[in-house]
């Protein structure tokens, strides 16, 4: 296999929430197919600047698949191609020699555009503050092993609490659901002792607030759990419905 | 004042710095200041506003606690929410002197394993605060709802890190940083629900404004509208992290800036021992020219890898091939006692060492194999992937192949910053009224920092350190309001605007990029693992150089009334050009071998650091001058209760 590739990309533009955007097409010759789509999307954004011209925004900080900063969809897919992989840790080498690639940002009526590829995710946080947190001040803790937890319970708890945060499973719904999002919050703290106790307000506050911020409703299409760059499992969805049932009976 | 060595250019300041340490005995100092302090009442607190700028760590705990006592905090960020801070990307674990294990642990083993590692350059009364704190910090972080990794029996399971005999790491997979930080996040976001805390992402702090001398707020700007922002308050807290950026390509996030620090730094805080910069042995090694990042592969893997290269350097054959008997497992022969646990820094020269004979691995000779062969064999695969299998599939994606199968290829990278802004024990830099937390500051590590001592110092500092100091502070002061409308906050917006509008103006031809890649060469190659007299001054006559490039041919497409990641990376790579300069006078300063500062020149035959206790058990503290000849400030380290020895890690 070559170890440079060529692409063409149609990126989609818009300066701001308020302007109408439009695809706009790129060429980039030469890229190493060890370098990752981000760092490709550098090499296209160096060449814009020597022609004067205003790079492409999209956002990034850690660039190893941790922070959920990065993320926009590639041919359709949220992230792209490759399973379980946010686009900062997506390389070059998944791709071939002459490929069009449409890349645009993750659409969602919540999601607003802030320019080009970069949308407002603070939704996000609007959910979290409805309860996906434990009641605790410093300093009250007892100590750390007073709390026993069977190591499954821990397991699963980690495995929901994965999370990034990076918005994909909303940009891959239908319906625009933050469904995946906010169980995985409800389902990590459910799976321990000292989260469990406010299972009954969390799942009500939170579900209310995906609803307030207008995401859409969660109707099992599992495209979420496809998309979702740390594998968090719809599993949680099924929880988190269990838990709101609860609090009505 | 005198003028030492005209040729370095700088002064040295003849007064001493006095860290305002309490007195008494080493075990209740902490606990006898506490309690000598002043408090705010609870109905006054509400009437004290806290900027809070960074939501690491550092910045999410101290922001949540201070709200959580009823402080008004306002809490600042790059990223697009504090979720993101780099804290998130933290993968190893936390050190707490639980003794969960019964191994023999205990507050003075992590005082005396951090202060050694630290190769006795860190304050003895900071560090043993430290350790008296790690306990209070697992309890917290588990009522938070913390998955940390637990045994059958439900209670929690440790692993080991460099530089100690005892397993105190307490640990999520290969998450510890995210789940550390989404507790803190957790905790913030009960405080924004109770309007306690306001947000304020996307916002980069360009300026400390001080009245009558005392900080007193910010200038950030919107990252997202390019609009210039003010905020006043009666205490600034910086929580803004490392800035091993200044080395281009590091294990930190693409934001990670001096900014915020350097701002700082120019307006009278001091700039602490910023020479000392870590570099993390186990890093998947650089690939090629468009590489914007270093992934660091975490220490933890070290527990079960093993570090080798072949002995022959001529030995091409695939790893599985080379037997036993002809590879080098060099960091077990040289450091028989800790063996592939040695610390950082000792174990990056050991790498660069082999790699320097000529034994490091193709295409580059700048890589050593990790193995995890023998660990495969003895615990089986699924013991490894449960311990490990995240940063494998790490490893795997970036380089397409996998560890289960052959060993991974590692190079040390620059990691974490141990210097840092200046502090006194109340975490008070020498601005009054601006704190400084977790990784910004200088505080704790010394010339090197251990393991999973990161995470414990930003919580430390958070959580349980500025609510006190800052409540004594604000007690004992007497605070006149302060209004956004006044000279002083116009003029530090001013001063932002002009800055910013400056870059825009420059119009050369050079991008933002090129040139940071370029100071990263010269801060690698000559102020990095290894530093010489002429490597550094060499390095003083370059980066003025570059300076005067980015000056005058730096260009910058866009306006900056609008979201603008080159205009953002511009106003950062200004100061990462006038850091590094300072980064190399300070190594050139001390003529010693410490922890990760290596002067070539001092060492021991062995080949380990030679420090000279004599003259340089001192912190230097810079202080910025107009004229741009900096002022050495020096904080004598006197040890009351450790012996200064030499490290001995074999
Ligand atoms: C890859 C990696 C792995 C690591 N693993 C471990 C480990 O296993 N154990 C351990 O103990 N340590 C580890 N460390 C070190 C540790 O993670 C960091 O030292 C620590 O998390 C720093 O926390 P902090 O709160 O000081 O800063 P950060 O988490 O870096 O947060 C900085 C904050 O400041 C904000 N900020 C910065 N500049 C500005 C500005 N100008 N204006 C406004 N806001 C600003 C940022 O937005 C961010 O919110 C690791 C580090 C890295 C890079
Ligand atoms: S940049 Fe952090 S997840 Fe991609």
């Amino acid at each position: 296999m070559s170890e440079v590739i060529s692409l063409n990309l149609q990126v989609w533009k818009q300066p701001s929430a308020d302007e109408p955007g439009s695809f706009e097409f790129y060429s980039v010759k030469d890229i190493s197919i060890h370098i990752s789509f981000l760092e490709m999307l550098d090499v296209v954004n160096e060449n814009l600047q020597k022609e004067g011209k205003e790079p492409i925004a999209f956002d990034s900080d850690c660039r190893e698949g941790i922070c959920g900063t990065c993320g926009f969809v590639i041919d359709g897919v949220a992230h792209g191609p490759l399973a379980k992989t946010t686009v900062c840790q997506l390389h070059m080498r998944h791709f071939e020699d002459g490929q069009t690639l449409v890349i645009e940002p993750f659409r969602a009526t919540p999601f607003k555009v802030v320019k080009d590829l970069v949308v407002d995710r603070s939704s996000f946080d609007t959910i979290i503050q409805a309860g996906g947190y434990v009641t605790v001040s410093t300093g009250n803790a007892p100590d750390a092993n007073n709390i026993l937890i069977a190591k499954d319970n821990a397991e699963d708890a980690f495995d929901a609490a994965a999370c990034i945060g990076c918005g994909a499973c909303v940009a891959s719904c239908p319906n625009a659901s933050a469904a995946l999002f906010t169980s995985a919050k409800i389902s990590h703290l459910s799976h321990l002792p000292q989260g469990k106790i406010e299972d009954d307000a969390r799942v009500k506050g939170m579900v209310e607030a995906m609803d307030d911020e207008g995401f859409g409703a969660c109707s099992n299409h599992a495209e979420c759990e496809a998309v979702c760059p740390k594998g968090i499992s719809i599993s949680n969805i099924a929880l988190m419905r269990r838990n709101l049932i609860k609090t009505i009976l | 004042m005198t003028v030492t060595a005209p040729e370095k250019e700088f002064v040295e300041s003849l007064s001493k710095l006095d860290g305002r340490l309490p007195s008494g005995d080493l075990e209740d100092k902490w606990d006898k200041y506490k309690s000598s302090m002043k408090i705010v009442n609870p109905a006054n607190k509400r009437k004290f506003n806290i900027i809070v700028v960074g939501t690491g760590l550092a910045g999410g705990s101290a922001a949540a606690t201070l709200a959580e006592l009823g402080y008004n905090v306002k809490s600042f960020c790059i990223q697009d929410t504090p979720r993101r801070a780099h804290s998130i990307a933290a993968q190893g674990g936390i050190n707490a002197a639980k003794n969960y294990q019964n191994d023999g642990d205990s507050i003075h083993r992590l005082f005396i394993d951090t202060i050694k590692g630290g190769d006795y350059r860190a304050r003895e009364e900071n560090v043993h605060r430290l350790a008296e704190i790690s306990t209070n910090i697992i309890d917290q972080c588990v009522a938070q709802g913390v998955p940390f990794a637990r045994d059958y029996g439900g209670l929690l399971t440790n692993r080991s890190f460099g530089g100690s005999q005892v397993s105190r790491t307490f640990y999520a997979r290969g998450q510890t940083g995210q789940q550390l930080l989404l507790g803190a996040y957790s905790a913030m976001m009960r405080q924004v629900a109770k309007q306690q805390i306001e947000l304020f992402p996307n916002r980069e702090m360009l300026d400390v404004v001080t009245v009558d001398d005392r900080a007193r707020g910010i200038v950030v700007r919107n990252l997202k509208t390019g609009e210039l922002e003010t905020h006043s308050g009666d205490a600034v807290v910086l929580c803004t992290g490392g800035f091993g950026n200044v080395y281009f390509l590091s294990t930190n996030g693409k934001a990670s800036n001096a900014t915020a620090a350097w701002r700082c730094y120019k307006k009278g805080a001091f700039m602490a021992n910023p020479c000392f910069a870590q570099i993390h042995p186990t890093c998947i090694p650089t690939s090629g020219e468009y590489q914007s990042k270093l992934t660091l592969m975490s220490e933890s893997l070290r527990n079960d890898g093993r570090v080798w290269v072949p002995k022959d350097a001529n030995d091409k054959r695939p790893p599985a091939e080379i037997p036993e008997s002809d590879r080098d497992n060099f960091l077990e022969r040289m450091y028989p006692a800790y063996g592939n646990l040695v610390p950082r820094d000792v174990g990056s020269r050991a790498i660069k060492k082999m790699c320097d004979e000529g034994k490091g691995l193709d295409p580059s000779g700048r890589a050593v194999y990790l193995d995890f062969s023998s660990a495969i064999e003895r615990l089986g695969k699924k013991n490894i992937s449960d311990k490990y299998g995240n940063l494998f599939d790490m490893y795997e994606t970036i380089t397409g192949d996998s560890p289960y199968k052959e060993p991974m290829k590692i190079y040390p990278a620059i990691h974490y910053i141990m210097g840092g802004l200046w502090v006194d024990y109340d975490l008070m830099s020498t601005i009054p009224g601006l704190f400084v937390l977790g990784e910004a500051n200088f505080s704790d590590h010394g010339a090197n920092r251990l393991g999973a001592s990161a995470l414990m110092q930003g919580l430390a500092d958070g959580y349980f350190v500025i609510p006190n100091t800052l409540g004594n502070y604000l007690a004992n002061t007497k605070l006149d309001s302060v209004s956004i409308s006044s000279e002083e906050f116009k003029e530090a917006r001013n001063d932002c605007k002009e800055r910013t509008e400056d870059f825009l103006k420059i119009k050369g031809s050079s991008t933002v990029l090129e040139i940071h890649r370029e100071l990263g060469g010269v801060m690698w190659d000559l102020v990095g693992m290894a530093r010489t007299k002429e490597s550094l001054e060499e390095a003083l006559d370059k980066i003025p150089k570059i300076k005067d490039k980015f000056w005058n041919d730096l260009y910058i497409s866009g306006e900056s009334d609008t979201l603008n990641k080159s205009l953002e990376q511009a106003g950062r790579l200004a100061d990462f050009l006038e850091l590094g300069e300072l980064m190399a006078m300070d190594a050139l300063n001390r003529e010693e071998s410490c922890g990760a500062h290596f002067r070539e020149e001092y060492q021991t035959e062995e080949g380990e650091p030679l420090r000279n206790d004599d003259k340089y058990a001192y912190v230097s503290a810079w202080e910025y001058n107009e004229n741009n000849i900096p002022i050495l400030h020096k904080e004598d380290l006197d040890y009351k209760f450790v012996k200064m020895t030499q490290r001995n890690y074999k």
